[in-house]
């Protein structure tokens, strides 16, 4: 059981030095994709953090209490597709009755987290990093944050870049692109920044 | 033995989602009219607009409801409004195809620039300084916002001026509501004549602005047998109820901004763009 300390260390850490899409380069998909608008982004941001909490929460009892005993840890990564997989499915089922406004803003992007390598990548570092229940708990909600803060952070370059006089050949994916390695580049700026905010 | 149990997990982990998969899906089912469907499935679906509901989804709703007139998709036309008078089983009233009109002739021969334009290459961004580069504060600027936003790629820029091809037109009206200048109006599919301005400035000035603007001269008000056309604001207007389209006005006016003009049906493979 980590302090209390340890939990706001991994929690910062997640968020700032290892983010997803900047430094561990995972889930990048929907950071080009989905960044185009504040709305969406946010609203990505917001269903990937959801889905990375709930993912966790199912996936590390199921790695302790039925991979580990059985001695079976080379089927981690296809049962935690399989489950992450319908859970994301049941999700769109609750969103689809109890919040159709969430759901319709959502559309097509709450299908495609089934397939988003962050989440995935989430859980199994999880368990390879050895967190108990509530540190990796807090870990997925820092990564879920951190990747909320770059795509809500990318979407406002974006829209800037959108309105800049961009020479021909750099114009859309190019000037995109160029921008992300910018913002990847700035976040490596805070590594080793957090361990010693709190010694 | 390892491989049987290894086995055994993965099918009750499935088996497990699965159910639960189902029993969600029966759990919280969403009822769906399904009329709203079959309404939705004949529209378009280029969410326009042009209906006054949020898109075609929404459109679709308020018409099995009942609230909504049959005949309101403008880009799925009269097809479209038989197929869902036939659905709803109501009567449907005439449907008239419209088509978006650019109001403006001063390409780049006709009219000079006042200054040179640096900024956000879009009519939006240039309007808001000064009204845009042009000499006429009225016409069409040309940076092709209305291109960019129409659905079935339509619009062309030429010239300076943006030409509408009439036989890809839809009529969503889109285009004209984006124009920061309103230049672009939705007319009937039949009109023959058109006055090709929208400058509501005096004579002089409007003729040293662009050489083929409307100078509000009032030749065609006179000369047109059943009194049509009035002159509003120093500017041509049309009333489209009395025109029996003679084309008289057009030989009286001296600048040629009033036209006679033709709009061809729309073409068969007009393709909405995704």
């Amino acid at each position: 059981m980590e302090s209390f300390k340890t939990l706001m260390i991994i929690l910062l850490s997640s968020v700032l030095v290892d983010n997803y899409v900047l430094s561990r380069f995972l889930g990048i998909c929907p950071f080009l994709g989905v960044s185009k608008k504040l709305d969406q982004a946010t609203g990505m941001g917001m269903a990937v953090t959801a889905v990375m909490l709930i993912a966790t929460a199912v996936t590390w009892p199921i790695q302790y209490l039925l991979l580990n005993p059985l001695n079976l840890g080379y089927l981690q990564n296809i049962l935690f597709i399989l489950v992450i997989a319908s859970l994301v499915q049941m999700l769109e089922l609750l969103l689809k009755k109890f919040s159709p406004a969430l759901y319709s803003g959502l559309g097509v992007y709450l299908p495609l987290i089934t397939t988003n390598c962050a989440v995935l990548g989430v859980t199994i570092n999880n368990i390879n990093d050895g967190y108990s229940f509530i540190g990796s708990m807090v870990s997925s909600l820092g990564c879920g944050l951190g990747f909320l803060l770059a795509m809500v952070l990318f979407s406002g370059l974006r829209s800037r870049i959108n309105d800049a006089n961009i020479p021909a050949p750099f114009k859309g994916l190019g000037a995109t692109l160029i921008a992300a390695s910018f913002i990847s580049l700035a976040f490596m700026g805070f590594s080793g920044i957090v361990e010693n905010i709190f010694a | 033995m390892n491989i049987l149990t290894a086995f055994l997990l993965v099918f009750a982990v499935a088996i497990v989602l699965g159910v639960l998969l189902l029993l969600f899906s029966h759990l919280f089912m969403v009822k769906v009219d399904p009329k709203m469907q079959e309404v939705r499935a004949c529209l378009p679906g280029v969410n326009c607009g042009a209906c006054g509901y949020k898109g075609c989804d929404d459109y679709a709703s308020a018409v099995a409801e009942g609230t909504a007139k049959p005949n309101l998709c403008i880009p799925g036309g009269k097809d479209v409004a038989d197929q869902i008078g036939a659905i709803m089983g109501i009567e449907v009233e005439t449907f008239e195809n419209k088509v978006a009109f650019n109001a403006c002739n001063g390409h780049c021969n006709a009219t000079d620039p006042i200054a040179e334009y640096d900024g956000i290459q879009t009519c939006y961004a240039a309007s808001m300084l000064y009204g845009g580069p042009n000499t006429c504060r009225f016409g069409c600027l040309g940076y092709g916002d209305c291109a960019a936003v129409c659905p079935t790629g339509a619009i062309c820029m030429s010239n300076g001026i943006a030409r509408i091809d009439a036989s890809h037109c839809i009529g969503c009206g889109l285009c004209s509501r984006t124009c920061p200048k309103g230049v672009i109006t939705m007319i009937p599919q039949d009109t023959k004549t058109v006055v090709f301005c929208s400058n509501t400035q005096k004579g002089a000035d409007a003729r040293k602005a662009c050489k083929n603007a409307c100078i509000g001269c009032k030749k065609c008000e006179k000369a047109c047998p059943n009194g049509a056309i009035t002159v509003q604001n120093n500017l041509a207007v049309i009333d489209y109820d009395k025109c029996a389209d003679c084309g008289i006005c057009v030989k009286e006016c001296p600048t040629g901004c009033l036209k006679t003009v033709f709009f061809p049906h729309r073409a068969e493979d007009t393709a909405i763009a995704e």
